[in-house]
């Protein structure tokens, strides 16, 4: 088992590496750069730069390179800690992203919580008490999560805490500590703040969740190992959590090395709508505005943590399942 | 001598959108203490059914609707009181401490009936530790026993493997210690050597008669296979369509056979004696579809003794013939018949 997570945390630089050639070349994918959507930006604005002006830019961006050293000037900077600057924002990426970062991951987790001590739970009950009125109603329920877009959810929640509470649920903080330093009340604040993002997005994800859980759990419940159980007098209840459900859960868990990247991207309307301060629209902003260093960046963290996902929802499920354990 | 098991009319229906299956309408049997009864018929008999219905494993949407499943119960106290079955409720208390305690099952797929996440001395030993009074360690020792007992090389070693590191007769044998480990009364095997080899399957049958003779349990065997029938059982049952055809002494049934299904199957045996050339006999038409019952016997349309105008008119009752054999016929009933109800 250890020698298992060894060799893959051995492998971990490699794929980082691959991952940082394709994040690289599909920043540079789109035609033009930085400096073409900043001309068009001050183009709008009824403004113009000199052709000289034009190459001085490039050059100081170093976007007159070829593509081969500007890779090795970007990779090699963040070797060394530094991951330059947002040409956008013209502020060094390591200052712009550290605390979305945090915050982002934050978020993810309360959401991987509700989700999953929702989905779980109704997933089990629909699946013992198939076609009962309370699976119907779970699955109307789960039906609408997966319809319901989830900005409009967002949108709906928003109205209501304010229509009928007066309170503003927007951002993860309340004004006076959106740029307060770090302190117990600052934490205290962010609490009382992301429960409601969190379950929002918590609820598209638990739909989902609950109605896989409902189908594996329902072909495990006729194996004959269960039948066993209940011939040696076990109580149903105990049987059924301590066998199927463990099977049934086993295919979830090897979705988590998923859930951190696609909830980064997924959220990004949310956090638009929700004006949350996460990576997602900063990602969204730097692809719009061609900011390429930030978004390969964003991109990269985001290969980075699908990479130590995947690791971790390895390693739960060599834990859960001794046939996964021997292979490895 | 008076039956542990008693199974008096039972009748255990499925209700499916499409109709009602009968799959046991009206089986009659008695298990005595330290009997191996064997219960056989082809595919769809209602064989499985009549035993899950007598551990009351019946799940939705099947239901026991009618008869008794009389059982020689000893409560907590060590009383014996004969309950029946039939009117317990499945998830109750009652019949969740008489299963793997008192009645155990042996199932049909080892493969599929052991927890392939759970090691096999945690399967064995939840058995024991559910209705015996003892803590871990000691459960661990009864478990390690039972394997021993079973014939598992390494038994201490073997309570950490998974079912899926043993070989197909290993995994026969840790079900058999595990059906054993409360040292039951009734053991019901529900065709047990259908998914191994031949040799293994010999060596599996005589495990069995070893421990029914040490532990001096009471064996209801499930097969289609009638040479397994000749090996192992006391008394034999012959089902067909959800209904006993003929019951009695193993000798009786295969050297005497009186109803015409049971001459018909043991007829499709093939003989080594037989000619060459010669083609073997089968029983002529199919086993009907569950929906479209015969009318009557649920055998005349393929039995060679038909009686038009009373085979198809009423069902015979099951009776004995003489002191050893009963027989559902009217070949040997002409007193008047239960009429179809449905």
């Amino acid at each position: 088992m250890t020698q298992y997570i060894i060799k893959r945390l051995l492998l971990l630089p490699l794929l980082l590496f691959i991952f940082s050639v394709f994040a690289f070349f599909i920043i540079q994918a789109p035609p033009g750069d930085f400096v073409t959507s900043y001309i068009a930006e001050l183009a709008a604005s009824g403004s113009s730069m000199d052709q000289a002006q034009i190459e001085a830019l490039r050059e100081q961006y170093g976007l007159d390179q070829p593509l081969i050293v500007q890779y090795f000037r970007w990779v090699g900077g963040m070797l060394r800690g530094d991951f330059g600057v947002s040409l956008d924002w013209k502020r060094p990426i390591m200052e712009l992203i550290k605390e979305r970062l945090l915050l982002t991951v934050l978020l993810g987790a309360a959401t991987f919580i509700i989700s999953w001590s929702l989905a779980i739970p109704i997933g089990i009950i629909s699946a013992t008490k198939q076609y009962s009125f309370i699976d119907y109603f779970f699955t109307v329920f789960n039906y609408l999560g997966v319809a319901t877009p989830t900005f409009m959810t967002a949108l709906v929640l928003m109205w209501l805490a304010y229509s009928y509470f007066g309170i503003s649920v927007t951002g993860l903080f309340s004004p006076e500590y959106v740029d307060a330093p770090w302190s117990l009340a600052r934490v205290i604040d962010l609490l009382k703040h992301l429960w409601l993002p969190a379950l929002i997005l918590a609820l598209d994800g638990t739909a989902r969740l609950a109605r896989v859980m409902r189908a594996n759990l329902l072909d495990e419940l006729n194996k004959p190992y269960v039948e066993m159980a209940r011939a040696k007098g076990m109580s149903e209840w105990r049987l059924v959590l301590k066998y199927p459900v463990h099977l049934a859960i086993n295919p979830l868990v090897s979705t988590i090395g998923w859930y951190l990247p696609m909830l980064f991207s997924g959220s990004v309307i949310v956090a638009t709508v929700l004006n949350l301060p996460t990576i997602g629209p900063l990602l969204l902003r730097s692809l719009t505005n061609q900011d390429m260093f930030l978004a390969g960046v964003i991109v990269l963290i985001y290969c980075f943590l699908a990479i130590i996902g995947t690791l971790i929802s390895d390693v739960l499920l060599a834990w859960l399942d001794p046939r996964i354990r021997m292979e490895a | 001598m008076t039956p542990l098991l008693s199974v008096r009319n039972l009748k255990t229906h499925f209700f499916l959108d499409e109709g009602v299956v009968k799959a046991v309408d009206g089986v009659d049997f008695d298990v005595f203490p330290g009997q191996v009864v064997g219960i056989v018929g082809e595919s769809g008999c209602g064989k499985s059914v009549t035993i899950k219905s007598v551990m009351q494993l019946i799940q939705k949407p099947g239901r026991i609707i009618d008869g008794q499943i009389l059982f020689r119960h000893h409560d907590e106290a060590g009383r014996e009181t004969i309950i029946d079955l039939a009117q317990l409720d499945p998830h109750g208390k009652t019949i969740r401490s008489i299963r793997g305690a008192e009645i155990a099952l042996i199932p049909q797929e080892p493969m599929a009936s052991f927890s392939p996440v759970h090691t096999i001395g945690d399967q064995i030993m939840e058995a024991i530790l559910l209705h015996l009074d003892v803590d871990e360690e000691e459960a661990r020792r009864i478990a390690v026993e039972r394997l021993h007992e079973v014939g598992m090389p390494n038994p201490e070693q073997r309570l950490n493997a998974y079912s899926w590191e043993l070989s197909g007769g290993l995994r026969q044998r840790a079900m058999i210690a595990m059906s054993l480990a409360c040292n039951p009364r009734l053991l019901i095997a529900d065709e047990p050597t259908t998914a191994i080899d031949v040799t293994t399957q010999a060596q599996v049958l005589n495990l069995l008669l070893t421990l029914q003779k040490q532990h001096n349990m009471a064996i209801i065997f499930i097969t289609h296979d009638l040479g397994v029938i000749a090996q192992i059982a006391d008394f034999v049952v012959v089902m067909y369509l959800g209904r006993v055809m003929e019951s009695g002494p193993v000798e009786d049934i295969f050297f005497n056979p009186q109803h015409p299904y049971t001459k018909a199957l043991l007829e499709s045996i093939p003989s080594i004696y037989a000619p060459a050339g010669k083609r073997l006999p089968t029983i002529e038409g199919s086993i009907p579809h569950p929906f479209s019952r015969p009318s009557g016997c649920p055998f005349h349309p393929r039995c060679k003794a038909f009686m038009p105008g009373v085979c198809n008119a009423a069902i015979p009752k099951l009776k004995a013939i003489n002191d050893r054999q009963s027989v559902s016929c009217f070949l040997y009933d002409h007193a008047p018949a239960i009429v179809e109800g449905s």
